[in-house]
């Protein structure tokens, strides 16, 4: 690499360096009033569930739950995250999930036991992100397409290898993971499992080129190219990244449910778009938080949970979720317009 | 003068965009039937000021007159009620629907107020069609799939389906061949014998000439003057009123080159067809060559070219000896090419983010270490990098999206500073920057310059490519017509060059 070619000179006047803002207030003053509202808005929850349900809702049993279902759906929108920033969407995620949970339990896959089952849900997730990424970065398919058609043919193929017949898992370990005794500190290994997720997930984006590169895709692609990155294959790396997240939520879900069914994940899309919007994630990309689509998922798993206990029905369940998503954005172009 | 009253006046329009002065105090009058021109170089006002006879754009101050009342042209259907029709130049037309639902967007013939009576509409499109000379057009046909040329007759159909007095040609020939241009003039002069008015924009003296009545020159903002007879003002003149300037720039001084090293950028016989034409050009370090030449003379289209961001029909550009791979930015950057583009905003900057990260997008392999980014020290480079240049504010977080024009330019040639890049195409350097930043610029390129790098730059302002370039290339559609040593041109000589084509005396 050559070094700049030009020295620093004299004649141009030096402004004194400023004196820099620290990081924490610069953090506190502008990314996290988004945070701290969610917090916000998760606290409200947690303390509407108390109020309702004092004993069922703050039962360690029923966090542990809520925490275990949050999971699954999590790990997608981390993927799913990556995704929007860059400026595209994936559509086929809950298909993807569907696909890969009963590729993997099926007879001849459960053959190879715990470590195939994973491989198989992974491989499957990677491979379906790999024809998605290709159709987008190098057929120039629009997102929505390309994810559209996946959707169709990952749900076709998931009834197809079933049959529509649930396949229970009968390998030995795997549903252990999901039993009270493999717990750690009263933490179940799926949360873990999310919370690494998370954490790789925020590393990421915040501290690594593949980030950079994926938030300067989705900020401006023109800009972008003539800078010189190479914004196909970022985006085809992104996709492979959903599809990766999806292979492991498809792996959670097994331990989860003890089987594969080709109706697994359904609408899983349609979640993981609402918590990374509600998170702060704009749809046009360039920007999004890690932290902001986790706690989108957890307020969502919460309000379930909530009206699971309160035994309303499904129906006010998706009109609240239909409310909290207009107010987010709402209330989220009010703080941007301000700041 | 005619002694019935003018059909438009307008006097002392002024609009202000924020920084820029577009339009102060323009005075233009306009007689039933004539052809009255609007001559200008780029970013004199013309465009500004035919917006605000389209009622596209409000003035701030002035007052406008049509067929002796005051009005206000509120917005573009109260410009075109009144019977003010405007054709731009990027024609404004539905490519998805048919030529008939076209030319009557918006006021369709219907019956009972919603219906629309799709066989009138197409009747009398096809009478329009045919009264322009172009009766071969089918109404049905989707604009989609019609010529260039045939799409401006869509739009003049358009304008003629209104009641219309005046129309606004904003460079109806630019995109037009020359016996289009023929049919072009013979309906412009159908049309003033009807009694309509024309306002004609062009850059081409000869269609003036040929065509107009009168002429009126803007330049900076202000009509220098106002309603020359066209066919008599001489050409040395109307050059003269457009390019006597009131602000003088400051260019820096010119280096003596005792004897240039090898080059570092060659192109040979590059050509992108209906854009350029074989170019051929060596770049040595330490020079400043400039393009000089008009909108669409194929300015932009080289550089990006040149840079790989558009693929070459033919030829080759080598960097130190070796051909890139035509059409790959990536090659060129590697190679040690840098570009700062026409467009800013939409075509450089990630106006969400920071200095820093702007200033680091190309360089990032830098500061990772498998992918894992060094951020102190992507800073730190960051902002020495800014320094250099002295990027104001000197704070490495502030949002790119903050800065001036200025500064933001400062920014994109600091990313190529910070990526060691050794050829810097500039395309409009100071396109959006303030008058009074555009010295410190220019100072900053010729240092650049000083330093080793070679650097090509295109502009649209003549005077800045004479102060600043070395040597200059002119270019007219798409072809080097002249090449020499900056000081050994002036502005005349390539104004004339870049309109006529012929070198003058």
């Amino acid at each position: 690499m050559t070094q700049p070619v030009s020295p620093p000179r004299d004649e141009i006047p030096k402004l004194s360096p400023q004196v820099e803002p620290s990081p924490w207030r610069a953090v506190v003053a502008r990314a996290d009033v988004r945070t701290l509202s969610l917090l916000g808005v998760l606290a409200a929850l947690i303390l509407i569930g108390g109020i309702t349900k004092p004993d069922e809702f703050l039962d360690t049993r029923n966090l542990q739950l809520v925490l275990t279902q949050a999971s699954v759906i999590g790990v997608v929108t981390v993927g799913m995250t990556f995704v929007i920033i860059s400026g595209g969407i994936d559509l086929s995620v809950g298909a993807i999930v569907a696909l890969a949970s009963v590729w993997a339990t099926t007879v001849a896959t459960q053959d190879f036991g715990f470590v195939g089952i994973f491989f198989t849900a992974v491989i499957v997730g990677v491979g379906c992100g790999l024809v998605n990424g290709v159709l987008i970065a190098y057929g120039t398919m629009v997102p929505f397409i390309a994810t559209l058609a996946m959707l169709a043919s990952a749900r076709g193929l998931a009834l197809q290898i079933t049959d529509g017949n649930t396949q229970v898992v009968t390998v030995d370990g795997i549903l252990d993971l999901g039993e009270r005794d493999s717990y750690v500190l009263g933490v179940p290994p799926l949360v873990m499992v999310f919370a690494v997720v998370t954490i790789i997930g925020w590393l990421v984006l915040n501290r690594t080129t593949f980030g950079r590169r994926t938030v300067a895709v989705g900020g401006n692609a023109e800009a972008a190219r003539l800078a010189g990155i190479d914004v196909r294959r970022q985006r085809l790396y992104l996709y492979l990244l959903s599809g990766l997240c999806c292979g492991i939520a498809a792996f959670l879900l097994i331990i989860l449910s003890g089987s594969g069914q080709n109706t697994n994940g359904n609408l899983y899309e349609l979640d993981a778009i609402a918590a990374a919007i509600i998170g702060g994630t704009l749809l046009t990309g360039g920007r999004g938080t890690i932290v902001g689509s986790v706690l989108g998922v957890l307020i969502f798993t919460t309000i379930t949970n909530i009206f699971a206990l309160n035994n309303l029905q499904s129906d006010v369940q998706q009109i609240a979720k239909g409310a909290i998503i207009v107010a987010a954005v709402l209330v989220q172009r009010r703080t941007a317009s301000t700041t | 003068m005619a002694p019935e009253p003018p059909l438009l006046t307008m006097s002392g329009i002024t609009k202000s965009f924020p920084g820029v002065r577009a339009l102060d105090g323009v005075d233009l009058d306009v007689q039933t039937g004539e052809v009255h021109c609007l001559l200008g170089q780029n970013g004199a006002g013309k465009s500004t000021l035919i917006k605000v006879l389209a009622g596209a754009h409000q003035p701030d101050d002035g007052m406008i007159t049509w067929r002796g009342e005051q009005v206000i042209l509120r917005s573009p259907i109260a410009a075109m009620r009144l019977g003010i029709a405007t054709i731009y130049q990027e024609l404004d037309l539905v490519e998805h629907l048919s030529v008939a639902e076209n030319v009557y967007l918006g006021h369709e013939p219907t019956t009972a107020g919603f219906v629309v009576r799709g066989k009138d509409a197409k009747a009398s499109t096809a009478a329009l069609l045919k009264r322009l000379g172009h009766s071969e057009v089918d109404p049905a046909r989707l604009v989609g799939d019609l010529s260039a040329a045939q799409q401006q007759i869509v739009s003049m159909a358009r304008a003629l389906s209104h009641d219309v007095r005046l129309i606004v040609m904003d460079e109806p020939s630019a995109a037009l061949d020359p016996d289009e241009v023929d049919n072009l003039f013979r309906i412009v002069g159908d049309l003033t014998a009807e009694g309509v008015a024309v306002v004609y924009i062009s850059h081409r003296l000869e269609e003036i000439r040929r065509i107009g009545d009168r002429v009126t020159v803007l330049k900076d903002g202000r009509a220098v003057a106002g309603g020359l007879p066209a066919k008599s003002t001489p050409t040395r003149e109307v050059v003269a009123l457009m390019t006597g300037r009131n602000v003088e720039y400051v260019f820096p001084e010119r280096p003596t080159h005792q004897a240039l090293p090898d080059p570092v950028l060659e192109v040979q016989g590059l050509a992108r067809d209906g854009e350029f034409a074989s170019l051929d050009l060596t770049l040595r370090p330490g020079e400043i060559v400039g393009l000089a030449g008009l909108v669409g003379s194929g300015r932009s289209e080289i550089l990006e070219t040149i840079y790989g961001a558009r693929k070459p029909s033919t030829g080759q550009v080598l960097v130190d000896g070796k051909r890139l791979k035509p059409g790959s930015v990536r090659a060129a950057v590697r190679a040690g090419l840098g570009l700062a583009p026409e467009e800013r905003k939409a075509q450089a900057l990630l106006m969400l983010e920071s200095v820093t990260r702007n200033v680091s997008v190309s360089s990032m392999s830098r500061f990772s270490y498998g992918g894992w980014l060094d951020r102190s020290a992507e800073r730190n480079a960051a902002q020495k990098a800014t320094r250099e240049l002295s990027l104001r504010p000197d704070n490495p977080s502030a949002l790119v999206r903050t800065l001036s024009g200025g500064n933001q330019q400062k920014a994109v040639l600091a990313r190529w500073l910070l990526r060691g890049c050794r050829v810097l195409l500039l395309d409009e350097p100071t396109r959006g920057v303030d008058v009074g930043a555009r010295a410190e610029l220019y100072a900053v390129i010729r240092r650049l310059a000083d330093e080793g790098l070679a650097v090509l730059m295109v502009s649209s302002e003549v005077p800045e490519v004479l102060g600043l370039a070395d040597r200059v290339l002119v270019l007219r559609e798409g072809r080097v017509v002249h090449t020499a040593p900056a000081q050994e041109l002036d502005e005349h000589r390539v104004l004339d060059l870049v309109m006529e084509g012929s070198p003058a005396s």
